[in-house]
């Protein structure tokens, strides 16, 4: 461990703490990782090809990428009109408000499934007034897109909000001293400061819905080619004892997640150093 | 006015101020009524509407259906087993967090960040992958799975998988809140322990755990909420064999399966019920340290 270390310190426990922590890390998350990688290498390309490229398994991409980006989508633009007026406005049951924003991060996703899906079935309390306009959500690409913005709904709030609150207020006011109204204060001075804050929070929720599965197995009635999303068609392998079409789906959805775990670390440490850079300069 | 043009007897302190420039920054009354509105109806219908259907739902048929429905065997035993699953992956991954913060935040080494980058990947992975990745180790089929066999060692379909991939989904939660808590404290005051000649042990104690108790206790309260209503993950190990390896979100699938819809929901309202806990013990411990929401 002495090694590792790049800079002398006087306090204990580093290579006790670090051991413990990499070896842990290793035994429960790295080798049960891997070996999902070492099993779909143990299929011939041809099998691996036939079960990513099988249509049943493209239209279970196609499905899982358009039902989170659209979802991902809605709570970009919610996100940020609820992260604005929970930050700008006082009302009275703000608080309450606020605090409720993380219940989909609390309450357990088959809860959350089996909840959508009984207001938006065609007798439910919200499905019965959709149902008169030819709406049918429940059992549709629809539903799965209302359960994964469920899902996906505190995080753009959440990463959003805090920038809100740590903006400067005299930046507000030197645009409106210039003449600027505050629509054009908006676009031209707030817009772009939020931003890369809004970007980070459409990618994290993009990234939690397109694994999810809890909350959207009930809604989407589980339809093969229809209404079936790419963590449920690896259950369904599993079932039937498909183990090398499940590992094969399940490392392309690895690979994604991963790309998209980069893609979103270098999008945090973009909007800091922005953010950092802004209240650097000198006064 | 007819004061002021009578006789000027007036002082610039009576002159009114004029309107405070917070106009020229506050939204128009129309466009914050608009906003206000369009997000009250968005949280009302995805939030407060969901959470108050599952109550709803949970005494639709009454209240002794409720009660029978929450105090049957298998319910219990459903509950035993959540508890248990919970009552090991949470001092394990919080030991682990606490360990991992304190050599990160502490100490400066190569590989750092690629570490903690490490850490998070639970967060990446889809649940239903997290179960199979166990399933691919430990199953009949799997790597190690002729090997278990041979001696007797049933870890799939049974509740050491449970335990195992409820502890691989958790895992990231507690180091992740304590890494940056203790990087921004920094290492003088455990310095300053040392020179005073505490050792390893009474400075964690003594200094350490006081100033990360609260930041601890969040890590825990949310690591908790998601090990007891964890569904993708374990459902994939599970097995779902009734009143052995059925933990409380799966009875709730099974009874909602069975067309059971009130007996689904008055167990998915205890788990609602942990949920608005969390939230409120989240937010007591948010305003505790001063410091806003954020995302995980």
């Amino acid at each position: 461990m002495g090694l590792l270390r790049t800079k002398r310190s006087v306090l204990p426990g580093f290579g006790l703490t670090l051991g413990f922590s990499v070896a842990y890390l290793c035994l429960l998350i790295l080798i049960p990782l891997a070996g999902l990688f070492v099993k779909s290498a143990s299929l011939t390309a041809a099998e691996f090809l036939a079960a990513v490229g099988s249509p049943r398994a493209l239209a279970a991409y196609r499905l899982s990428f358009g039902a989170s980006f659209a979802a991902a989508a809605a709570n970009a633009v919610f996100g940020l009109v609820v992260a604005w007026v929970l930050v700008r406005y006082r009302f009275p049951g703000r608080g309450a408000l606020d605090a409720l924003v993380d219940l989909p991060f609390a309450l357990p996703t088959a809860v959350a499934g089996i909840t959508l899906t009984t207001l938006l079935a065609k007798n439910g309390w919200l499905g019965r007034y959709l149902e008169p306009f030819g709406i049918p959500v429940a059992y549709t690409p629809l539903g799965i897109t209302i359960a994964l913005i469920f899902i996906g709904l505190p995080f753009v709030v959440r990463t959003v909000q805090p920038v809100l609150q740590d903006l400067e207020p005299e930046l507000e006011e030197a645009a409106a001293s210039l003449g600027a109204n505050r629509f054009e204060t908006f676009r031209r001075v707030l817009f772009p400061t939020l931003w890369p804050a809004l970007v980070t929070g459409f990618a994290l929720a993009f990234a939690r819905s397109l694994g999810e599965y809890g909350s959207v197995v009930f809604i989407s009635g589980n339809m093969p080619m229809k209404t079936e999303i790419a963590p449920l068609l690896i259950v369904t392998q599993l079932e039937q004892y498909e183990y090398g079409a499940a590992t094969a789906i399940a490392a392309v959805l690895l690979v994604l997640s991963f790309a998209m775990l980069l893609g979103i670390n270098a999008l945090q440490r973009y909007g800091t150093r922005r953010f950092a850079g802004a209240g650097e300069e000198p006064a | 006015m007819t004061s002021a043009s009578a006789g000027r007897d007036w002082t610039l302190a009576d002159v009114p101020p004029p309107p405070r420039t917070a106009s020229a920054v506050a939204d128009p009354p129309w466009v914050r009524g608009l906003l206000i509105g369009v997000a009250l109806l968005f949280l009302g219908l995805f939030l407060l509407l969901p959470l108050v259907t599952v109550f709803g739902q949970a005494f639709s048929k009454g209240i002794g259906v409720y009660l029978d429905a929450i105090t049957d065997p298998m319910a219990l035993a459903a509950m035993r087993l959540t508890l248990l699953v919970a009552a090991i992956s949470v001092p394990v991954n919080a030991v682990f967090g606490v360990a991992a913060a304190w050599a990160i935040a502490k100490f400066e080494f190569r590989g750092k960040s690629l570490l903690i980058t490490a850490i998070d990947l639970p967060f990446a992975v889809s649940p239903v992958v997290s179960g199979l990745i166990f399933v691919l180790l430990f199953g009949a089929q799997g790597l190690l799975g002729p090997w278990l066999t041979l001696h007797g060692v049933k870890i799939i379909f049974a509740i050491p998988g449970i335990v195992i991939a409820t502890t691989f989904i958790t895992f990231p939660f507690v180091a992740h809140e304590l890494i940056p808590l203790m990087q921004e404290q920094g290492t003088e005051e455990e310095e300053a322990a040392v020179s005073l000649g505490a050792s390893g042990f009474q400075i964690f104690r003594r200094v350490t755990l006081p100033n990360i108790s609260l930041g601890l206790l969040y890590g825990i309260v949310l690591l908790n909420a998601r090990a007891m209503g964890e569904f993708g993950a374990v459902s994939v190990v599970s097995g779902h064999i009734r009143g052995q390896t059925n933990t409380m979100p799966l009875h709730v699938e099974i009874l909602y399966n069975e067309y059971q819809g009130a007996a689904a929901f008055a167990v998915a309202s205890l788990l609602a019920l942990l949920a608005v806990v969390t939230l409120v013990v989240k937010r007591v411990l948010e305003w505790r340290m001063g410091r806003a929401s954020r995302a995980l």
